[in-house]
């Protein structure tokens, strides 16, 4: 089968890295044999039809704009109705809910397709390491680094992805958020370059067959180094509280 | 105490600071003396900078480069000028090179981008130069554009200052548009990515002649480059008419004269920096024909370019800092088969999240003998994987190095390579060199371990900077 992964407007929400996502998602579906492509999807074009869609973080201005233009063009929308997967970052993430905060505060309507509200975050913004248990049993820990002002609150049609083991997230101790085959997270690094088993299930939903494993020695070493370098943290933490 | 003899006491303590800072090892020699002289006298670099004709560089990438080319070019007409040349910049740094320089003699600083606005209006420069602006650094430093509106904020009450920007970077063209006395230099720019929304507007800028849009995975996207090319959004803001441009080799002056850059330092951004540092010198009054001859023999800044013996090896050291300095660099080495080492940190000072590793187009190594080493080598070593590209993983960079050396002899690698790599044989010397390109303190720390080449290139421009 064909995979045609969109990574949406990247000159909007490209500004962490996460375009590396749409990378990870190509390669891991090719080096199975499974034809896949990879469209750049600029914000001043119709966003084209895709089998999976990625959305980046960006800075608050360009996060406005690009949430207008989404929910102007209706195929983000369209496709997420027929159960086509997304996996949003940051402000992707805050755009595919109800509300997000402007530059100055006020809330603008976002895309509505997660059902949380972000508003601005009342203490220090949250930049660093992050570590999550997912709600999802068949996921492995998932790690990232977080950078953003928002605080999420989930409704009740909003699932959490993870259980935050170290770092903010969300701000309740619950990271992202999942609905169908919608996924949001605070992750960078981007998320699927430290968590390939992330990208296995959204190419899966896609494919609708399990996926052959993958030599992953690099990504488990990144894993391990990352994780250890967390929880080393957290002990040196703990020691100098006691 | 006076305010002067305040201002004595300070200056003292800085060099006393210092000279002591350098002599026990504890650091530069630079920071710890401007933290003490600015405690004595909060308006230290006010005072010092009175009485001096003052030009400030900024910008994201090339403020090192630049400066140094600047002080170069000013140094025949204007006498030696006061400077921070090993990068600290900030105003510890400045207040540094301020403190051992004659009265009188001029000054040209390397600002860090979140001080220039500050500097800007306390010391009412001469000129400022500004190079260009985009993601560096994101989780300690404010997002580009703010830096831009910063900019532009404090350019507007400039009154006094010529400011030299590069006009084919909207966002630095955003923040020098309201400044009383600009003075436009078509430098070309590297890296959109950051440019294509529009500051004034919000809306969308569109680039003519923008050629290759190679975004980051070597897809087409945004991240590509302009030469030079006109640029304008919807809105009306657009590119200024040049007053003077770099087209290929040659500088295009406004009254249509031209003047070639034979730069001693690679790359197309060294002839883009030198163009900046040329027109910051005619801003200062230096003619072109004298600046432009200085310029182009400076073949090292700050252990930049320089080649040094690394564990028996002989390397080519190179810094970038983040996307758009790797793009540059990446255009510099592609076309060779020299053995390449990428040295990856993420400190404080390098930027803690090392995700813009996905922003630069490793996939243009493919074919090439790589090894990826520093602290994050993991992180990189993910990231080639995707990309490609064969290499090794060594963390040490002194054994990277040797690695790569060694590897240039035999097969080096498969996709993967060598994931658990032994301690590395002797090194059999060969004729061969190795590029090393690191960010920034995956660099400093290999040029601390590193032996300057006597016959290196830097000799004739006196002592490495890096010591």
């Amino acid at each position: 089968m064909d995979l045609r992964i969109v990574v949406v407007h990247p000159d909007l929400l490209g500004t962490y890295g996460d375009g590396g996502n749409g990378v990870v998602l190509l390669q891991r579906a090719r080096w199975r044999g499974i034809e896949a492509e990879l469209v750049d999807a600029p914000s001043d074009h119709a966003l084209p039809g895709g089998d999976l869609y990625c959305l980046g973080g960006g800075e608050d201005a360009a996060q406005t704009a690009s949430a207008h233009r989404l929910r102007e063009d209706g195929t983000l929308a369209a496709s997420v109705a027929r159960g086509v997967p997304v996996l949003a970052v940051c402000a992707g993430y805050q755009t595919l809910g109800r509300s997000f905060a402007a530059a100055d505060g006020r809330p603008l309507p976002g895309l509505g397709l997660l059902d949380v509200v972000t508003v601005k975050g009342a203490g220090p913004r949250p930049v660093g390491e992050i570590l999550a248990e997912p709600c999802d049993p068949g996921l492995p820990v998932l790690t990232g680094f977080e950078n953003h002002g928002g605080h999420t609150a989930r409704g009740v049609d909003a699932a959490p992805l993870a259980r935050v083991l170290s770092g903010v997230g969300n701000g309740d101790g619950t990271e992202g958020a999942i609905t169908g085959k919608v996924i949001g997270t605070y992750l960078h690094g981007p998320v699927l370059a430290r968590n390939p088993a992330l990208a296995d299930l959204l190419i899966s939903w896609v494919t609708g067959a399990p996926l052959a494993p993958l030599d992953d020695a690099e990504e488990q070493a990144l894993r391990e180094e990352r994780i250890a370098a967390v929880r080393v943290r957290r002990q040196l933490r703990r020691a100098g509280r006691s | 105490m006076t305010t002067s003899a305040r201002t004595r006491a300070a200056v003292l303590a800085t060099t006393v600071v210092n000279a002591l800072s350098r002599r026990f090892g504890a650091g530069s020699g630079t920071v710890a003396g401007g933290h003490a002289g600015l405690a004595l006298d909060p308006r230290l670099l006010e005072h010092l900078a009175s009485n001096r004709r003052i030009a400030l560089v900024s910008g994201t990438n090339g403020k090192t480069t630049t400066t140094r080319l600047l002080a170069v070019a000013v140094q025949g007409s204007l006498g030696r000028p006061a400077t921070n040349a090993t990068g600290s910049n900030m105003p510890t740094g400045h207040v540094t090179a301020l403190a051992g320089a004659p009265p009188g003699a001029p000054a040209v600083l390397e600002v860090d981008e979140g001080y220039l606005p500050g500097l800007v209006t306390s010391l009412s420069p001469e000129v400022v130069v500004l190079l260009n602006l985009s993601r560096d650094q994101l989780d300690r430093t404010n997002e580009v554009r703010m830096v831009a509106s910063k900019w532009r904020a404090a350019l507007a009450g400039a009154s006094r200052t010529t400011v030299v920007a590069n006009a084919d970077d909207p966002l630095v063209v955003w923040a020098a548009s309201s400044a009383p006395h600009p003075y436009w230099v078509g430098a070309g720019l590297e890296w959109l990515a950051d440019a294509v929304g529009c500051p004034a507007c919000e809306g969308r800028i569109t680039f003519a002649g923008s050629s290759g849009r190679s975004g980051p995975g070597g897809r087409g996207g945004p991240g590509g480059r302009a030469g030079a090319g006109l640029w304008r959004c919807e809105c009306g803001f657009g590119r200024p008419s040049l007053d003077v441009r770099l087209e290929d080799d040659d500088v295009v002056l406004a009254d249509g004269r031209r003047v070639r850059l034979e730069l001693a330092l690679p790359g197309r951004f060294n002839r883009s920096n030198a163009a900046m540092a040329a027109a910051g010198a005619a801003a200062l009054g230096v003619p072109w024909q004298e600046s432009l001859p200085r310029i182009a023999l400076v073949e090292e800044v700050a252990g930049r370019f320089a080649v040094v013996e690394v564990g028996g090896c002989t390397a080519r050291m190179m810094l970038a800092k983040n996307p758009a300095g790797w793009r540059e660099l990446l255009d510099l080495v592609c076309p060779g088969d020299t053995p390449l080492v990428v040295g990856i940190n993420a400190r404080i000072a390098d930027g803690r999240d090392p995700s813009w590793l996905w922003d630069v187009p490793f996939e243009r190594l493919r074919g090439r003998m790589v090894v990826a080493t520093g602290e994050r080598c993991r992180d990189l070593s993910v990231r080639l994987r995707y990309a490609e590209v064969a290499h090794r993983t060594v963390r040490d960079p002194v054994a990277a190095v040797r690695a790569a050396h060694i590897g240039a002899g035999g097969a080096l690698g498969r996709s993967g390579g060598d994931r658990a790599p032994g301690p590395a044989p002797d090194p059999v010397p060969r004729p061969v060199s190795v590029d090393f390109i690191g960010n920034y303190t995956a660099f400093s720390d290999l040029m601390a371990r590193a032996c300057a080449r006597r016959d290196a290139p830097d000799a004739r421009e006196g002592s490495p900077a890096w010591t």
